[in-house]
């Protein structure tokens, strides 16, 4: 009987495990997965689980197929033997596969420090572990929380403080937050937005080291100008590492960055020829993405890890006909009573336009062109609009857009300002 | 090429009774051109993208022009204003973002899950005292008895209206309704005809207000006018005004239809009916198919901001727009075996509702009233039988339905 081993239970594997089955896949199914729990959804973890909202246990992700799977939870992959078509787990056991999906995902970047790094009192987030263990530290009321990095989960993570009254400072390197999705132009409408709640926002600054009690807990992080912040809760959100090291001697083609697959979505190995046995998807699958003329994308969205994971199990039970995967790539934040949603990918733009709505009144549209083509669409808190705009982007429609939309100023095209390639 | 006069026999009366095989003959071109200048939308996909296109704007109305009294200072001072006041104060139907979307963000922010559900179980006892009243009877008219003081009564229970002021509304909603109807628009005497109506309702709410403000009670028009919602500026006099009026004709002139058309279908296939009977935890899919198959509003008229490419076609900058949803959820395209009444269809993205910005904002109203009467009738009726099929219709072609549903039954049962 064919064995399908997923490596990776959480969204990607998962949804991916789930096609599979609809597409008719009978043999035998394996899921690997680091973490003891079943796979949970991660949007809430920085959201309501952090607001009290939802307990951490109750993000656990329906099943939508019937599996009739095996489950080998709590128990990480730590090497692939493609000469022998095993997976390796860390307790040393072989999983044989005859099919293979990668799905490992991707995990905080932790602080650099490795000893401030274990002070009590330092968080990441992205598991749900670690979503219990930030919500019981804010919940026992700490006298400042500090995040460190305003990418989405930073943003997310001050927004939930607020929410809960608590003195918050964020700090960013950038010259204000979300600047290497949204650019500083509209970067700085978040950055006001929390503001105005209440964040202490300290951009354009470094958290040079963190320094800790006799009892190895943090007290206070200081910064590369001098100044300190006194704080016992410590938020570390400097992005995400792809889960790849355990790939290491196997052949495929891979870094930090992800893992290369082809067109269809198989991996490729160190050569450039596709392994027509494994797939990859989600977060770790770095994959050329159609819209974007074929430039090799990772995308770190939910979205994706359904449509790709789901993508991957239709390849892998065998389902021909399945055209090559090209979602537009879609994720969504909201923070501070705001939802932001985003259609397509930001990098390289050279234009925006406030296409709809005015940033002063916080609903809006605004569009994201390259080289005269709209390549991506942000909607604040105006979601109903962004579909036709979404069009656009799958469409490569030019740039500057459609003038004559309802609620709609001049037409001007500003510069983004994103930061120069050095400087990311 | 084809028929450039589809839509105006579509609108044509002697149509009202069957207009789907005219949709049909429409579909053919996914949006053509009227020989009156309109462009009709008629497949789903063309509809669709339209709901969702940033350059259709909803602001369609003609600008208001009050008739001329002869007296100078209200023709050249008093009359400008008010006529000002009406083109910036329309309800937000026919408005656009950023209006229309504070003054339909204030209408959620009322619309909560407790009122929706304290008035959806006062639906199944209002549809149970209906049927009780008519106990002795042998013949009963679904619009008359039950489909029309059903939805009015809920409306105006949901805004605070007093019930005993409702039988004065009945013609006065009917009339303001007539602004769906594009024939209605276009006649300058039919048109001034809705204005009046619009000033004399406007005084009647404009005294409720005032009662509100005075005097709050838990429902709607008391919250709207003196709660608004935290983060946006509470609503205008004005403003408030077109709302409530806007709320109260909707709930008198969709509804309606919906609760006869489901009924008419029902009857029509007698399976369903008796299923129905059986199992009441079908009537969800039901309304859901007959908001495909044979929805209350038929088309809403949009207005295209600048030149919009649709295929073969561009409507031009200024065009009005028709988007025939009733033809959309007829697509064979998106729906296998279209014209056939199927509850058990899998996936249906009808159209029924609308979409895009403007999606109905009574629709859960809509959906829990069809259910309550719906579920009773099929309950409680015995041997219904439709004293007339096709049954006559009323006048309008956006807004259709029977005139009449009248059925002879066996009796009614006891709840």
């Amino acid at each position: 009987m064919e064995h399908l081993v997923v490596v990776g239970a959480s969204l990607a594997g998962l949804r991916g495990a789930e096609a599979a089955r609809k597409a008719g896949f009978q043999g035998r199914l394996t899921l690997i997965g680091a973490e003891p729990h079943r796979p949970y959804d991660r949007p809430p973890l920085s959201k309501l689980v952090l607001t009290g909202g939802v307990a951490p246990g109750a993000t656990t992700l329906p099943n939508l197929e019937p599996l009739d799977a095996e489950w080998r939870l709590g128990s990480a992959a730590a090497g692939l033997d493609r000469s022998d078509r095993a997976v390796i787990l860390e307790s040393g056991d072989r999983v044989a596969y005859d099919r293979l999906l990668i799905a490992t995902g991707a995990r905080a970047r932790p602080w650099p420090d490795t000893v401030q790094n274990r002070f009590g009192g330092v968080h990441t987030l992205r598991s749900r572990d670690d979503a219990a263990a930030l919500r019981g530290a804010l919940a026992a009321g700490p006298g400042r929380v500090l995040v460190i990095g305003g990418g989405f989960i930073g943003c997310e993570v001050a927004a939930a403080c607020r929410d809960l009254d608590l003195p918050v400072t964020l700090v960013e390197s950038g010259a204000t937050v979300l600047e290497r999705v949204l650019g500083s132009h509209l970067g700085s409408v978040v950055a006001a937005l929390h503001a105005v709640r209440g964040v202490d926002l300290r951009l354009g600054a470094k958290v040079e080291a963190l320094e800790d009690d006799d009892s190895g807990h943090v007290v206070r992080a200081r910064l590369a100008d001098g100044r300190t912040i006194e704080t016992t809760c410590v938020v570390v959100a400097l992005g995400a590492v792809r889960n790849t090291e355990w790939l290491s001697g196997s052949g495929l083609a891979f870094d930090e960055g992800g893992v290369d697959c082809d067109a269809d979505g198989y991996v490729l190995d160190t050569d450039g020829r596709s392994d027509r046995t494994i797939a990859a998807a989600g977060d770790v699958a770095r994959f050329p993405h159609p819209i974007y003329d074929g430039r090799r994308v990772a995308l770190e969205h939910w979205g994706h890890a359904v449509a790709q994971g789901a993508h991957a199990g239709r390849l892998l039970a065998g389902q021909a006909s399945s055209p090559a995967y090209a979602e537009v790539p879609a994720f969504w934040s909201s923070q501070g009573g705001v939802t932001l949603k985003m259609a397509g990918l930001t990098e390289g733009a050279d234009g925006l336009v406030i296409a709809q709505g005015d940033p002063k009144t916080g609903r809006f549209l605004a569009l994201y062109g390259r080289a005269g083509r709209c390549i991506a669409a942000v909607s604040f808190d105006s979601v109903r609009w962004l579909p036709a705009y979404a069009e656009m982007v799958a469409a490569g429609a030019p740039f500057p857009p459609i003038h004559g939309a309802v609620d709609q100023g001049r037409l001007r095209v500003l510069p983004p300002g994103f930061p120069k390639e050095d400087e990311r | 090429m084809s028929d450039a006069t589809l839509f105006e026999q579509v609108k044509d009366e002697a149509n009202r009774v069957d207009p789907y095989p005219l949709f049909a003959r429409l579909r053919e071109t996914p949006v053509s051109r009227q020989s009156d200048g309109t462009y009709v939308a008629a497949t789903h996909a063309a509809i669709s993208s339209l709901l969702h296109d940033p350059r259709i704007s909803s602001e369609t109305l003609p600008p208001a022009d009050r008739p001329k009294t002869g007296n100078p200072i209200s023709d050249w001072i008093v009359k400008p204003i008010r006529d000002r006041i009406t083109d910036t104060h329309r309800p937000f139907i026919f408005r656009d973002p950023p209006d229309h979307d504070t003054l339909r963000k204030a209408v959620m922010h009322e619309f909560t899950q407790k009122r929706v559900q304290v008035l959806r179980e006062r639906s199944h006892v209002l549809v149970d005292e209906i049927l009780d009243r008519h106990a002795a009877a042998r013949s009963f008219d679904i619009v008359d008895d039950l489909a029309y003081p059903l939805p009015v009564t809920i409306i105006c229970e949901l805004l605070g209206i007093p019930t005993e002021d409702e039988p004065q509304f009945h013609g006065w909603a009917t009339q303001l309704a007539t602004a769906l109807e594009p024939d209605t628009m276009a006649d300058t005497e039919k048109r001034s005809e809705n204005s009046r109506t619009f000033e004399t309702i406007s005084t009647y709410m404009t005294g409720l207000i005032k009662e509100k403000r005075r005097h709050p009670k838990d429902d709607m028009l008391s919250g709207l006018a003196v709660n608004g919602v935290p983060g946006i500026p509470r609503m205008g006099d004005y403003d408030l005004i077109a709302t409530s009026i806007l709320m109260l004709v909707a709930g008198h002139e969709t509804t309606v239809n919906l609760i006869a058309n489901a009924m008419l279908a029902l009857m029509r296939n007698p399976a369903e009916l008796a299923r129905l009977r059986d199992d009441p935890a079908r009537a969800p899919r039901l309304i859901e198919e007959v908001q495909r198959y044979d929805p209350p509003v038929q088309f809403r008229t949009r207005r295209a901001l600048a030149d919009i490419p649709m295929g073969d076609v561009t409507i031009p900058e200024g065009a009005d727009v028709i988007l025939l949803l009733a033809s959309g959820n007829r697509d064979p395209a998106v729906f296998n075996d279209a014209d056939r009444f199927d509850p058990d269809r899998g996936g249906i993205r009808h159209l029924g509702f609308g979409g895009g910005l403007h999606y109905c904002v009574g629709a859960p109203l809509a959906r829990f009233e069809a259910e309550a009467a719906l579920t009773a009738l099929a309950r409680r009726l015995d041997d219904p039988r439709l004293q007339a099929d096709p049954p006559p219709y009323r006048p309008g072609s956006a807004l259709r339905g029977p005139k009449h549903l009248r059925l002879s039954i066996g009796g009614i049962r006891k709840a």
